[in-house]
């Protein structure tokens, strides 16, 4: 087990049109590896646990840059990076539950270089994959977080398929909750998928994270009006207040009148692979008021069904926990 | 007393390097020819190796050759071989090394390499290996066996063997369960006092199991080397903590004479003990230079270095601890499982003096077990032993007074130990102690009555902890040398072979000698960083000690240079030596200070007079290190130089640590509201020094008891814990932003200016007041562990405690 670390020789694409990074994405395919931030590139590339032929290199291409306004809310370029997304003013005031979101994604230093697409693409972070080994998600057939003896204190508490790693991604269940749509851009083409239709699960595509097919790019994120300025209540806890994935996350945004929730979405992090609707959390607190007594009533729903691992138990009362915390915010 | 120097700020000369980024490392040197080396380290956590093919690799374009074991002398286990083959004992272990003219290249060619591997059973667990039938993780044993052995030609660990020790299966299944394991060996044993006696005079005991997890270093230098060869002499930069102390072990393991080997090493980014002496890797770089007669940079990646870069030992152990009515320590009787991961060592002995100073116990026993496991190698880390007993001992402790219905402040005070206590199995004594002055002081800062009345306190889904926890560490050694030298510009030239692992200690007692001349520091030069600038023999940087040992060093040759210009002036100007003082860089009579002379002209009388004067003689008990740089300085001034006495006793460096949080029942996490330490050591000669200690260790003592720990999968050996990231150390967010601190500063007889180091307790007292203020958030629970995560407190108040782990597993999550 060499401690690789550096760069293989490859063929590096800079390109400043988004037309010829989709032309070089069609022609490479899985030869071709999609870079914009970096943060989830040098470690698997030096590490050399993936071998991508050639990078295309995405910084460069300006119309996938900034944060507009629409006529249905907002549109994020894709290399947008979180620095941005946490303190735009327009995010800040009308989708406050995305800026929250960025804000606590990693550390400062990453935020400044990581983007929103990097962040809702990024695979996943179990630390057996992640070391090389041919686990399913690797293209094996075990996994080694899913055993008595496995270490897996981070891993899957539901809808595991052969793989129990979670979502890492913190602005993922902000953006379902805001029912966010994400633009595919290919050569030729585009397609517009709901950010909740976006993350796919290990029982639906085991070696990816996303609905992205080789020679797509993830150009923009589109947040619409819908949920502008709703209450919304965001939370991550992990080990350490910076840099650390997310032990769980809760995401909501709700729409109250007359003191009772009208319509809310509930969304958790690092509890699957994909992020977490609770939707039948949202079914039972519709109709009723945001206090403790409607957080007393759906005590234990988030977490039910959940078929915990070793030493993940503790997800299921954190879960438990920050919806009540969201009721009672 | 009135210092010029002691006790006043100043800025370390290589302040201004560091921040701009000029200071140099050892990876920052380059030489013309130089080629890069890489390392092919094991993927197996066992095993030997059957045969290595590397022709495709060597046939490459651009590989300049490989070092394997057929090149290096090979120490028996468990010396940590430089390279292994026939008996791998963990995952990253180096295996061979690549030389080519760039990094990509031998990377490329490693790649190229094709080894057979025959495994062996191995195991992550301690206990695993001490169960009867478990497996061994050496083919001979698992426990270290100390004899008289020679170490092997061309390596340095002698006397040591593997061994085996067993318990039974119930020994094991109730040490697990926490209790005693009845009828068990225990290789490692010291008691004092009557115990039996002493637990009958208590009517308070608990009793309870405890583990703590190790901790792999991240110094943020790894242990990157450059070394070349020129007419016979190895010139080799480095990155170790200290500096001439390891020349002598450094040129065995490169099998040439000390006086051959040029050791350049000007800054250190950070070791904390896994850096004292030279380990094994640097052999590599030297004889693989060697080997293809061109200068070799082998570098060392983060990765790699947690695999060698040695680890904090974790421990499993049960502890029985009485009180007597008026809140006297009674009685400790304590088991301690060490892990020393591979060919390392356990801290179980120290751990258990850290007891028996801290509580003053009338009597105590220690057993002990030191078990190697196919883990990365384990050695000193900051405080090795006390410092993860203090996280754990503090809630026991804190259970016990409480049950005893007592304050946990005063029953600390009433005993910690004072001048006139004793330490340990050999009841040995100390240079001083004033510990409760300053637990009273460090309450007084704290407002502990104040604080102690919030405990338990809850707002909202927040609860009040207060914890209070004490650190201790041995922090003083003598015997080493010290040099100095007046230059004929007048200059006084402060030589020292320290390393500059970044706390500026060694910049902070060479002022000793600065003081003793009354040289103002502007007219002062550090000489250090490379052997032939000609450095004395001194102590190992490690172990707080550097200011208790090297203060003494700089005055006794202070002392010696300051003789000599007394009696260089009296042969000139008359008199005897006694009738002359010295000040603004002079010497002169006593009684007519007109009459005398500058250092400037003393030293080049000096040099005129040669002699001892000059260094053209000098002390035969000197060590060969230093000899050979005052023969290198002879001629050139007047030489300050001379071997220090032996001290006597421990020198105890001692702290308490108070701290409030505030305990998020929902999430596990807490907010660290106010941290207040106090040490006990000695004078403070460098008051920012000191600071810097003190918050240095504060904070990763809260990483010790709330985030950093040793994860290793018992299904493949691989650990989980190979980057800074998933180290856990605590971030910016994540420790207070101010910590109150200070020094009781009474000064201890043994140092000339009073001093003792305060580096290791610093994060003891820490570690220790979070474990007590996490427990005693949550009503007094005991997790009998650290560290503790957030997941624990969290299934700990969702009554899911059956899943924390409470059987004393250790390498685990």
């Amino acid at each position: 087990m060499p401690a690789y670390d550096n760069m293989p020789a490859m063929e590096l694409y800079q390109p400043v049109q988004v037309e010829d990074a989709l032309s070089l994405a069609s022609r490479l395919a899985d030869r071709g590896w999609l870079l914009g931030g970096g943060q989830d590139t040098y470690g698997w590339i030096k590490d050399r646990a993936k071998r991508p032929e050639a990078l295309i290199d995405l910084n460069g291409i300006e119309s996938m840059r900034g944060i507009r306004e629409t006529s249905d809310g907002i549109e994020i370029g894709a290399l947008a990076t979180l620095t941005e997304i946490s303190t735009n003013p327009l995010i800040s005031e009308r989708y406050a539950l995305l800026a929250k979101a960025a804000s606590v994604v990693a550390s400062p230093q990453i935020r400044n270089v990581g983007t929103i697409a990097g962040n809702v693409s990024q695979d996943v972070r179990c630390w057996y994959y992640r070391r090389g080994l041919d686990c399913y998600r690797a293209g094996g057939n075990l996994c080694y977080a899913d055993t008595p003896e496995a270490q897996n204190r981070e891993h899957a508490l539901f809808n595991a398929s052969r793989c129990v790693a979670v979502t890492p991604s913190d602005t993922g269940p902000a953006l379902v909750a805001l029912e966010a749509q994400m633009v595919i851009s290919r050569e030729g083409g585009q397609r517009v998928v709901a950010a909740e239709d976006f993350f796919v699960g290990p029982a639906i595509n085991i070696t990816r994270t996303t609905v992205m097919e080789p020679g797509e790019i993830l150009t923009a994120v589109r947040i619409p009006a819908k949920w502008a300025n709703a209450e919304y209540f965001y939370e991550k806890v992990a080990d350490r207040n910076v840099w650390d994935f997310a032990l769980v996350s809760l995401a909501a945004v709700m729409r109250t009148e007359g003191g009772n929730i009208q319509d809310s979405r509930l969304v958790c992090g690092a509890v699957e692979c994909t992020p977490r609707r609770l939707r039948s959390v949202e079914q039972a607190i519709q109709g009723q008021p945001r206090n403790q007594a409607t957080a007393d009533m759906v005590a234990g729903m988030a977490s039910e069904g959940a078929q915990p691992l070793t030493h993940n138990h503790f997800k299921m009362p954190l879960m438990d926990n920050l919806v009540q915390r969201a009721l009672t915010a | 007393m009135t210092y010029k120097h002691i006790g006043k700020n100043f800025t370390p000369p290589d302040i201004e390097a560091k921040v701009t980024g000029a200071a140099r490392y050892a990876e920052d040197f380059k030489r013309e020819g130089m080629v890069f080396a890489r390392l092919l380290t094991s993927p197996l956590p066992a095993g030997r190796i059957v045969n290595i093919d590397y022709s495709e690799a060597l046939a490459m374009e651009g590989v300049v050759g490989i070092l394997t074991t057929e090149d290096l002398p090979q120490p028996a286990p468990p010396a940590n071989p430089s390279l292994a083959s026939d008996i791998i004992t963990y995952i990253g272990q180096p295996i061979l090394a690549v030389a080519a003219v760039t990094e990509e290249i031998a990377e490329n060619a490693i790649e190229k390499i094709r080894i057979d591997f025959e495994r062996r059973p191995f195991i992550v667990d301690p206990l695993d290996t001490l169960v009867e039938g478990g497996p061994n993780p050496y083919p001979t044993g698992n426990t270290l066996v100390r004899n008289a052995g020679e170490a092997a030609a061309g390596t340095t660990v002698s006397g040591t063997d593997v061994g085996e020790v067993k318990w039974s299966r119930d020994a094991i299944n109730a040490f697990r369960a926490g209790q005693v394991p009845e009828g068990a060996p225990f290789p490692e044993e010291w008691a004092f006092g009557e115990l039996e006696a002493e637990f009958a005079q208590c009517t308070t005991i608990v009793e309870e199991p405890f583990v703590t997890i190790g901790q792999p270093h991240h110094a943020l230098e790894p242990r990157t080397g450059m070394a070349y060869w020129e007419n016979g002499r190895c010139y080799f930069h480095g990155s170790l903590q200290s500096h001439t102390i390891g020349i002598a072990p450094l040129a065995g393991m490169l099998g040439i004479d000390p006086a051959n080997l040029v050791f350049i090493n000007e800054n250190t980014g950070g070791g904390f003990g896994g850096k004292i002496f030279p380990y094994p890797v640097m052999a590599v770089t030297g004889h693989l230079a060697r080997k293809i007669n061109r200068p070799v940079q082998l570098r060392i990646t983060r990765e790699e270095e947690f695999y060698i870069g040695s680890a904090r030992s974790g421990m499993q152990g049960r502890m029985k601890l009485g009180l007597k009515p008026n809140g006297d320590v009674g009685a400790v009787d304590v088991i301690i499982v060490g892990d020393a991961g591979s060919g390392g060592g356990a801290s179980n002995s120290s751990a258990a003096e850290h007891i028996s100073l801290m509580l003053q116990p009338a009597a105590m026993r220690f057993r002990g077990v030191t078990l190697y496991t196919n883990t990365t190698p384990r050695g000193a880390q900051r405080g090795p032993g006390q410092n993860e007993m203090a996280a754990v001992l503090a809630p026991i402790f804190d259970k016990a007074i409480r049950q005893a219905g007592l304050d946990r402040m005063t029953v600390r005070r009433q005993n910690a130990p004072v001048s006139e206590d004793l330490i340990g199995p050999r009841r040995g004594a100390l240079t001083s102690a004033f510990f409760p002055q300053a637990i009273q002081m460090g309450a007084d800062m704290f407002n502990w009555d104040e604080r102690q009345a919030r405990s338990g306190q809850r707002n909202g889904n927040k609860v009040t902890g207060i914890g209070l926890g004490m650190g201790y560490h041995s922090a003083g050694a003598s015997g080493y040398d010290g040099l100095c030298r007046i230059g004929t510009d007048g200059r006084l030239y402060l030589h020292t072979g320290v390393g500059n692992l970044g706390t500026y200690s060694y910049a902070s007692v060479v002022r000793t000698a600065a003081e003793v001349l009354k040289v103002d520091w502007n007219n002062c030069e550090i000489v250090r960083g490379n052997t032939d600038l000609h450095l004395p023999y001194s102590t190992y940087q490690a172990g707080s000690n550097t200011m208790f040992t090297e203060v003494r060093t700089n005055f006794v040759a202070a002392q010696d240079a300051l003789r000599k210009l007394k009696e260089i002036a009296a042969a000139d100007l008359g008199g005897a030596a006694d009738d002359y003082e010295i000040d603004g860089a002079r010497v002169f009579l006593s009684s007519n200070a007109e009459q005398g002379m500058t250092y400037a002209e003393a030293a080049q009388r000096a040099v005129e007079m040669g002699g001892e004067y000059s260094g053209e003689t000098f002390p035969d008990e000197l060590n060969d290190v230093t000899k050979r740089s005052v023969q290198g300085l002879a001629g050139t001034g007047l030489i300050g130089v001379a071997k220090d006495t032996r001290h006597s006793g421990t020198v105890p460096s001692m702290t308490i640590g108070f701290m409030e949080i505030e305990l998020d029942l929902g999430t596990g996490k807490y907010d660290i509201v106010d941290y207040t330490a106090v040490a006990d050591c000695g004078t403070i000669i460098h008051p920012l020094g000191f600071r810097q200690s003190m918050n240095g260790g504060g904070v990763w003592g809260v990483g010790l008891s709330g985030y950093e720990r040793h994860v290793y999968d018992p299904q493949n050996g691989l650990s989980a814990n190979v980057g800074l990231y998933q180290a856990k150390i605590p971030t910016y967010l994540d420790v207070p932003l101010n910590n109150n601190t200070a020094g009781l500063n009474i000064a201890d007889p043994q140092s000339p200016m009073g001093s003792r180091g305060v580096g290791e307790p610093s994060q003891g007292c820490a570690a220790a007041a979070l474990s007590s203020a996490i427990s005693d958030a949550l009503g007094g629970h005991l997790f009998n562990r650290a560290p503790v995560t957030p997941d624990m407190i969290i299934n700990h108040v969702a009554q899911l405690d059956h899943f924390n782990t409470g059987d004393l597993k250790t390498n685990t999550f």
